[in-house]
């Protein structure tokens, strides 16, 4: 009996250890990754690539179908509609659509195909009804990594002039160009004693999320004016690296300025000595859940904005978003975005807080309160004393 | 004509198709696998035959029109930008103008050859009155008609819900072009442009006005002495052919799209450039042509998404195939060269 009853626990934990833990095997899993830029551009895109990789990673045996550069520009001969179509001719049971450029198309071929689960990124028909069942949103919760990338600018500066370079104008560009300024103001006033109503803050929109050359303004023709113009820090908005790019030239040609990139976790390698930091995307994490979901059969609908660990801003398995110091980031300044990051972590400093003016002057947000998530996704115009225009 | 001279023009295709096979081979990849993908990408099923088809429309139209310019000795670049502005004045009929259900879509597509042609006689106009060479001012043209979709779209055409830069809101249902069994096809647009490049074709062959053309694209100044107004030969051309891009770009927002888009046009002006070029500016060769571009694009698609090969292969096998021909197609120069070559060796 002693026997039977050690055997029958060895077996117990046996199973319990295959049960446990996030061993859910890819095995037959097929997934469409769409993007509409390079794979590789350091960038918006890449991030998502990577976000793919990680699933194929943690689910053994999952395989990753990538299209890249969907856009018209590039490929006037590709549609969404048709790329989902082979994808799904491959077996593909989950598609990424990672741009907001998608967000129609998405809508229309997840009703194609109901038995496949669509997870557009940055898009907001699961939240409005627009969607079919089957089509979810998920998008990081940036914008108070790009307040830390605002202060990390406002702390850095020594003109007292900070350039956004921002792609085309909506509410996603919107609302973070303008967290990056809150953060910035915050920042400039708190550790720096100084009036935030000096902090010069402008943002130049080039028309798209990269360079088409002929089409949008030259990401680095904006930056060179920018820092022709007495901007001594750069922060991107825009899926590639143009900005960091030049602020780096510059530096090496003797200039005192910074930039601050976005999207991916590797930007700053571009120009390390003059990078304040990066906020960054990390889609690991959400899409293995949604991937483990599909393939369990437990997937349900949902619009997902989700925020970074504030334990740990750079934990690439639990933080959405996240933040990384660059080694152009002077120690000072390191302390002090340390301590602001803190603060918004327990909450003490929140970014949106009120009193806030849209940019025709007329007031969003009273003071006292916060704003909700609904005012801040949906936010109409750029902020008073930003320059640059709101449409 | 030797046995040499009669497969020449073959060459440049085979040493193309070399080169991309060898580039594959360098990737790690079986050409076999890759050319299967790229065919069943083009004809594997009715739905990609369909694609292949409704991306042919424009390029067939932006194509055939660049004959007539070609023939009349003009390098009309500005397509481009005629396609775009083809596009943008079949919107402005979808968006603004409300007709009855049969007036519809001939007033959107008649708006489309008007902007288009519009367009084109403004680039001849600059070359003839300003004396700008129609490629400046064709390049030129076309960053404006890129500039104004930027405004139209970002400004008084944003959708009511506004925030993006993607395009206008679509076009209700009526404006649109009747599509073919769920595809981007509008057989309506294809009999367009069959017929378009049917009667280019005949005012080529056989009227007055195509000999009138030729005269002026072998020797505008002969011609001039002959008592051929070239001027007006030289807008009339360049209109028509602005009409049959513009007519293009209407068809790209009426049935490939559904909206005026950034880059509507995304390059098709100069793929259709591309396209007569490798032609050698023959008639019957320059639909056939432009059949093998669409589909060895569209083949690309898929051929991308199962090899995972970067997605410039297909335009890498035509790109490289309009430089060989360009270099080497023309057999009686390639032997020219080469004589030329020895004698000065020997000399």
């Amino acid at each position: 009996m002693h026997k039977k009853a050690l055997l029958f626990l060895a077996l117990a934990a046996l199973l319990l250890a295959a049960c446990g833990g996030s061993s859910a095997s890819g095995e037959g899993f097929t997934f469409g990754m769409i993007l509409v830029g390079p794979q590789n551009d350091h960038g918006w895109s890449q991030a998502h690539f990577e976000g793919g990789q990680y699933v194929v990673e943690h689910l053994p045996g999952a395989e990753m179908i990538v299209f890249d550069l969907l856009n018209p520009a590039d490929k006037p001969e590709a549609t969404l509609e048709g790329v989902v179509d082979e994808m799904v001719a491959q077996g593909a049971t989950l598609i990424f659509t990672t741009s907001d450029e998608f967000e129609e198309d998405t809508t229309t071929v997840a009703a194609k195909y109901p038995d496949v689960v669509f997870v557009n990124i940055s898009g907001d028909d699961a939240l409005t009804g627009e969607g079919p069942a089957n089509l979810s949103n998920v998008m990081g919760r940036m914008e108070e990594m790009k307040a830390v990338a605002g202060c990390a600018a406002a702390l850095t500066t020594q003109t007292g002039q900070l350039g956004y370079v921002g792609p085309l104008i909506n509410h996603e560009t919107l609302r973070l160009t303008a967290s990056a300024y809150l953060g910035a103001r915050h920042c400039y006033e708190t550790y720096r004693g100084e009036n935030p109503d000096d902090l010069e803050f402008t943002v130049s929109w080039i028309g798209f999320w990269f360079n088409i050359p002929g089409v949008t303004s030259d990401p680095t023709e904006v930056t060179t004016n920018f820092l022709d113009t007495g901007v001594d820090v750069v922060l991107s908005g825009i899926d590639t690296t143009e900005a960091i790019n030049v602020a780096g030239q510059r530096a090496a040609a003797g200039d005192a300025v910074w930039a601050v990139p976005y999207d991916y976790l590797g930007a700053c390698d571009n120009a390390p000595e003059i990078c304040l930091g990066v906020p960054f995307f990390n889609w690991g994490p959400d899409y293995l859940a949604v991937a483990t979901a599909v393939i369990e059969g437990e997937w349900s609908q949902s619009w997902l904005w989700n925020g970074p660990n504030w334990d740990d801003l750079s934990d690439l398995d639990s933080s959405s978003v996240g933040w990384l110091n660059g080694p152009g980031l002077s120690e000072e300044a390191a302390a002090n975005l340390a301590d602001y990051i803190s603060k918004l972590a327990s909450g003490e400093v929140a970014v949106w807080a009120g009193p806030i003016n849209l940019q025709d002057g007329s007031s969003y947000i009273a003071a006292g309160a916060v704003g909700t998530d609904e005012e801040i996704w949906y936010l109409p115009q750029l902020l008073e004393g930003m320059n640059g225009p709101s449409q | 004509m030797s046995r040499l001279e009669r497969i020449w023009p073959l060459l440049p295709g085979l040493a193309a198709l070399l080169v991309t096979t060898l580039l594959l081979l360098a990737m790690g990849t079986s050409p076999i696998d890759a050319y299967g993908a790229m065919w069943q990408g083009a004809f594997g099923t009715s739905a990609r035959v369909y694609s292949v088809l409704a991306f042919l429309v424009p390029l067939l139209l932006a194509a055939s029109g660049l004959l007539l310019t070609f023939k009349a000795g003009l390098w009309n670049i500005g397509i481009e930008g005629q396609i775009i502005m083809g596009a943008i004045a079949a919107s402005w009929v979808a968006l603004r103008v409300e007709l009855p259900a049969g007036l519809q879509i001939p007033m959107e597509l008649a708006a489309a050859m008007a902007g288009g042609a519009l367009w084109a006689a403004l680039a001849g106009l600059l070359k003839t009155r300003g004396g700008v060479h129609e490629i400046f001012g064709g390049l030129a043209l076309n960053n404006l008609a890129i500039l104004f979709t930027n405004y139209l779209i970002a400004g008084p055409w944003q959708p009511p819900e506004g925030g993006s830069f993607r395009g206008t809101q679509p076009f209700g249902a009526h404006a649109l072009l009747p599509l073919f069994e769920n595809s981007r096809l509008s057989l309506l647009s294809l009999v367009l442009a069959v017929l378009a490049f049917a009667g280019v074709a005949l005012l080529l062959t056989n009227s007055h006005w195509g000999l009138r053309l030729k005269a002026l694209g072998q020797n505008a100044r002969s011609a001039f002495l002959l008592g051929v107004s070239s001027d007006r030969e030289l807008l009339l051309a360049m209109a028509l052919c602005g009409a049959l891009a513009g007519l293009g770009g209407g068809v790209r927002v009426l049935s490939w799209f559904d909206s005026l888009r950034q880059s509507i046009s995304g390059g098709i002006g100069y793929l259709a450039l591309m396209v007569v070029l490798l032609a050698g500016f023959r008639l019957a060769l320059t639909p056939l042509v432009a059949f093998f571009f669409s589909a060895v694009l569209n083949g690309s698609i898929t051929l991308q998404l199962r090899t995972q090969l970067h997605s410039a292969l297909g335009d890498i096998l035509t790109g490289v195939l309009v430089l060989l021909v360009l270099l080497f197609g023309n057999y009686a120069r390639v032997r020219r060269a080469f004589r030329r070559n020895r004698s000065s060796e020997n000399g």
